[in-house]
């Protein structure tokens, strides 16, 4: 198989094999991180010290470590330090892995977002409401939810197009993602080897796919754009 | 009949005192300003009687209702405090609009949430509450209408002039019909060209016979529409008396200083 030709289509249907693996940790990941990282900004709002002050500690340490060593040290460790693989074997063990890492490397991430957009609404919102008699339900979901989520959709567009190309880190415990998928036609698979092409056609998945979510969010703004805050 | 009974109040913030011992009466369908240098306690003392802020201690009755006490033993439930908040309004110096709503919306959101509380519990047909929600807009059409805003129902607050946020706000405060509507400086962010449509609307809610108890800097207003007029310096009432004697006799030598600063600016 040397014409390009020939190469395309074996190549396509491992890279969409692989793009699907991607696509299933990102779709993890904000799933789990969205809800993880509201409960960790109450966490870092609350009232008692000791637990904002724990809480903003782990966000320090995840949001300043490479996500890269977050994800070597969640696989490995527990296999290597207590000889207790818990993540199990094979690419399933590696996704299990890798999904922990990123929901919890975001789910930091999203905290500190959710805690601007929730201390950016002013206080006088809230009072305005007191005075109005309404419940601290009503204030936060008929007057001030609206508001935070129109602060916090430019910064979290931001960091769920950031996640697109951020899947791309779990090619360190081999999870046979795009990268992997695209590297394997470098060292040789399915008939096909030395060819680095393939690895440059990844970026065509990573470019269409942050287009897409760049055309929904702006979609987004669009939408709130008929009030200022 | 006094509609507002406040009796000793006193409040502090952080070892500051910032209301020492505040008593005085309004009567039923009287107006009552209160004014003073900046620091001297009118902004905490409307907060006080508006929920927003506990006093330290003292009393505080609106309606017959003693909705504050110090010396009261058990808590006040959930139900209870939210109640005593709608025997008062307020409108806010920086009006607080609701951005994500239209003028209309805004009037009508919080009697809106409240019928749909009250329906919960009572079995109403689909039809019945059609007619009450739009029973609720048309009594805030007449309002906004009566605050010179009817042709700004469905704008949003950011397209808006301050002098009509601050309108729609009082709109908004007077849907709820409070026994007393308090304004904290209802002009005090807007710019002085533009202060008179507001003021006109509060003189006109006055000549209703509305309740109201108004914090303000603007002494010739206070002086036209307030039936009794409370100074307040460094949190006590320094001196009480009618607007004439305020303002045309004050007997202190704090507020006839007070008067002629605010008078030159």
């Amino acid at each position: 198989m040397n014409s390009f030709i020939e190469q395309f289509p074996v190549v396509f249907s491992a890279l969409n094999v692989g793009f699907l693996q991607t696509l299933k940790l990102f779709a993890v990941t904000l799933i789990g991180a969205i809800p993880l990282g509201l409960i960790i900004a109450m966490g870092s709002m609350s009232k008692f010290k000791p637990l904002s002050k724990a809480v903003k500690t782990v966000v320090w340490i995840v949001r300043g470590s490479p996500l890269m060593i977050q994800l070597l040290i969640i696989y490995y460790f527990p296999g290597l330090v207590f000889n207790n693989p818990v993540w199990g074997g094979g690419e399933r063990g590696r996704f299990f892995a890798a999904c922990v890492a990123f929901v919890i490397n975001y789910a930091c991430y999203f905290s500190e977002i959710y805690r601007g957009g929730i201390e950016g609404v002013p206080i006088g919102q809230h009072e305005a409401g007191i005075v109005l008699g309404m419940s601290k339900g009503q204030i936060f979901f008929k007057v001030t939810l609206l508001q935070m989520i129109k602060r916090i959709v430019p910064p979290m567009s931001n960091e769920i197009i950031t996640l697109v190309k951020d899947t791309s880190l779990a090619r360190i415990i081999a999870l046979q993602e795009i990268i992997w998928a695209g590297q394997a036609f470098l060292k040789g698979s399915q008939g096909i080897s030395g060819q680095i092409w393939p690895l440059f056609f990844t970026g065509v998945y990573y470019l269409i796919f942050s287009g897409l979510l760049t055309i929904l969010f702006s979609g987004i703004e669009k939408k709130l754009s008929y009030f200022k805050i | 009949m006094d509609i507002l009974e406040v009796k000793n109040l006193k409040k502090s913030f952080s070892g500051t005192p910032v209301l020492k011992d505040i008593s005085f009466t309004l009567k039923e369908g009287n107006v009552l300003s209160v004014i003073g240098s900046s620091g001297s306690g009118k902004t905490t003392l409307l907060r006080c009687i508006t929920g927003l802020e506990t006093a330290d201690s003292g009393l505080i009755s609106v309606a017959g209702e003693t909705v504050f006490d110090s010396k009261r033993g058990k808590p006040v439930s959930k139900a209870m405090k939210r109640h005593y908040q709608l025997l008062t309004g307020l409108v806010f110096q920086d009006f607080r609009l609701f951005p994500q709503y239209s003028v209309l919306k805004n009037v009508t959101l919080a009697k809106e949430l409240l019928l749909k509380e009250e329906l919960k519990e009572k079995k109403v047909s689909k039809a019945e509450k059609k007619e009450m929600l739009a029973k609720i807009e048309n009594q805030a059409k007449s309002i906004i209408e009566s605050v010179g805003l009817k042709d700004k129902l469905a704008s949003y607050p950011c397209e808006l002039s301050g002098g009509q946020q601050q309108r729609a706000a009082i709109a908004r405060a007077l849907i709820l019909s409070p026994k007393i509507l308090c304004f904290d400086e209802p002009t005090s962010a807007l710019d002085p060209e533009i202060t008179g449509e507001v003021l006109n609307v509060i003189s006109s809610l006055a000549k209703e016979g509305r309740t109201m108890l108004i914090v303000t800097h603007e002494m010739g207003f206070a002086k036209e529409v307030s039936d009794r007029v409370l100074f307040m310096d460094n949190g006590i009432i320094a001196e009480e008396g009618t607007s004439s004697e305020i303002f045309d006799y004050p007997r202190s030598e704090r507020l006839k200083s007070f008067l002629n600063s605010a008078l030159k600016v």
